[in-house]
């Protein structure tokens, strides 16, 4: 069973590490939707960010277009400051394939060019399909075929790991 | 006419060739992914990865300059492949040339037709010939559809009035020769506009106008009361070849936007053209570039909303 403020607590703790290993200078934290940015406000205080959280839509940055085309739900993405330069920590819930990030990354690099980027994910499952991985985790965990992390909010934040069936 | 042509099997977007025939929810969804691609002016790079390695033809059998310049900044910030034609209009067999035309530029292995065309239908007519992974995109067809324009312009309302559910919205002017107009009653009253007004001389309104959905009047003064939107059309004099009006200084007279009869209408409405503007035949340069005019954001609103349109548009070619 997961708990999520165990979750939490573990991320926050592994993301101050960094802050200091890497040398973070006043972070630029941005979330991806819709997950991420859940997780994000939870530890954005904590971690004394100054600038607003940003918001990353990663719709238009999908490498699924073709087959699934647009994400007719996709809204505006509000990153808060310039981020060339900067040093900038992305959050999203869970890290699968690897994919998601490649994109989010893609449409930071649009912005500008940041310093260094860390990547802080609630859970790392496995599946990954691109050489990319999270710098902090809340935990890896291993899941069965068929198998899913959900995580619903904003208030309350829960997860929950769920079994698909298969419909005929 | 019958647009089913501009939806795959499962109601999503193939086509984009009128109002006419798509559901309220489309139009929204166009509406809301527009939105996105506003605030993407932020970005140091202006681009988005959509439509990399798609090749988009604008062809324009007509001329135009803001219809064409934002398809293609549309197309490009969408990172397609973009080709911009003008093609003048050859005077006989016309639908033999325009079929030859779409087979050699099908050879060229593109991707999407953007077709403005002075022939109403001409769009349509594409979309039956042309190979089956190709999109075609109506960028304004003779007297029928400008469904484009339309979007951007309730784009733009949404973004100011924020709701369609209770606006009055006046059309102002030459409704007999403009595909504008057309397009724009269809998607006000498909997008639950309560009313919709028609503002013009019986001599520049079609027949049994009524049955489009809008009410008629042929005195601005009148007919500007309570109105929230103002959309104004331009004079098409290049059209007009019969004399339907006694004189440009007449017309003004009787329907220009003047600062004095835009007092007639709600002091928070907002005044719209689709440009180019006949500045002191159907506008008032004081109106035209007043505190009241949102002209100058609907042609930027056209950039967001065609990019929506082509990107919804492309959208599972590939297993159609």
């Amino acid at each position: 069973m997961l708990d999520i403020a165990d979750l939490l607590n573990k991320l926050e703790a592994e993301l101050k590490q960094t802050i200091i290993q890497r040398q973070l200078v006043n972070p630029l934290m941005i979330g991806v939707r819709t997950g991420g940015v859940w997780v994000a406000e939870q530890m954005y205080q904590s971690l004394q960010i100054t600038d607003p959280l940003g918001l990353l839509d990663i719709s238009f940055y999908r490498d699924d277009f073709s087959q699934i085309g647009v994400n007719p739900n996709v809204r505006p993405s509000q990153l808060p400051a310039q981020v060339d330069g900067r040093d900038i920590i992305l959050i999203d819930d869970v890290f699968y394939t690897g994919r998601t990030v490649r994109a989010a990354l893609n449409e930071i690099f649009d912005y500008g060019r940041p310093n260094q980027v860390v990547l802080g994910v609630l859970i790392e499952r496995d599946g990954r399909e691109i050489p990319l991985s999270p710098d902090c985790v809340g935990a890896s965990i291993i899941l069965n075929k068929g198998q899913r992390i959900k995580l619903t909010g904003p208030t309350p934040l829960a997860i929950e790991i769920q079994t698909l069936t298969v419909v005929a | 006419m019958k647009d089913n042509l501009q939806l795959n099997s499962e109601g999503k977007l193939k086509h984009f060739l009128s109002i006419e025939g798509l559901p309220k929810e489309l139009l929204t969804e166009i509406l809301d992914v527009a939105e996105s691609f506003v605030s993407m002016t932020d970005q140091q790079i202006k681009k988005v990865p959509l439509l990399r390695g798609k090749t988009i033809v604008n062809l324009f059998f007509e001329n135009s300059t803001r219809t064409r310049t934002t398809f293609e900044l549309a197309a490009k910030r969408l990172s397609a492949d973009v080709l911009s034609m003008s093609i003048a209009t050859s005077s006989t067999s016309k639908g033999e040339s325009l079929l030859d035309t779409i087979r050699n530029l099908e050879a060229m292995f593109v991707d999407m037709f953007v077709v403005r065309h002075a022939i109403s239908g001409a769009a349509h007519f594409i979309a039956q010939q042309t190979a089956p992974h190709i999109s075609v995109i109506n960028a304004g067809d003779g007297q029928h559809a400008h469904p484009t324009q339309a979007m951007l312009d309730m784009f733009t309302i949404r973004q100011i009035k924020k709701d369609f559910s209770n606006l009055r919205v006046a059309i102002i002017g030459d409704i007999l020769h403009s595909r504008v107009a057309r397009s724009q009653i269809q998607a006000l009253n498909t997008l639950g506009v309560p009313e919709v007004r028609v503002i013009a001389p019986k001599t520049l309104l079609p027949a049994h106008v009524e049955s489009l959905g809008v009410n008629v009047s042929h005195n601005l003064n009148v007919g500007l009361k309570d109105v929230d939107v103002v959309m104004m059309l331009r004079l098409q004099k290049e059209r007009m070849t019969s004399a339907l009006l006694p004189s440009e200084s007449e017309y003004f007279k009787c329907f220009g936007l003047t600062e004095e009869k835009l007092k007639i209408a709600k002091p928070d409405a907002i005044v719209m053209h689709p440009g180019p503007i006949n500045r002191g035949v159907e506008i008032e340069s004081k109106v035209a570039d007043g505190p009241q005019s949102v002209i100058l954001k609907q042609v930027s609103n056209g950039i967001a909303i065609r990019m929506a349109i082509m990107a919804m548009a492309m959208q599972k070619q590939g297993i159609m």
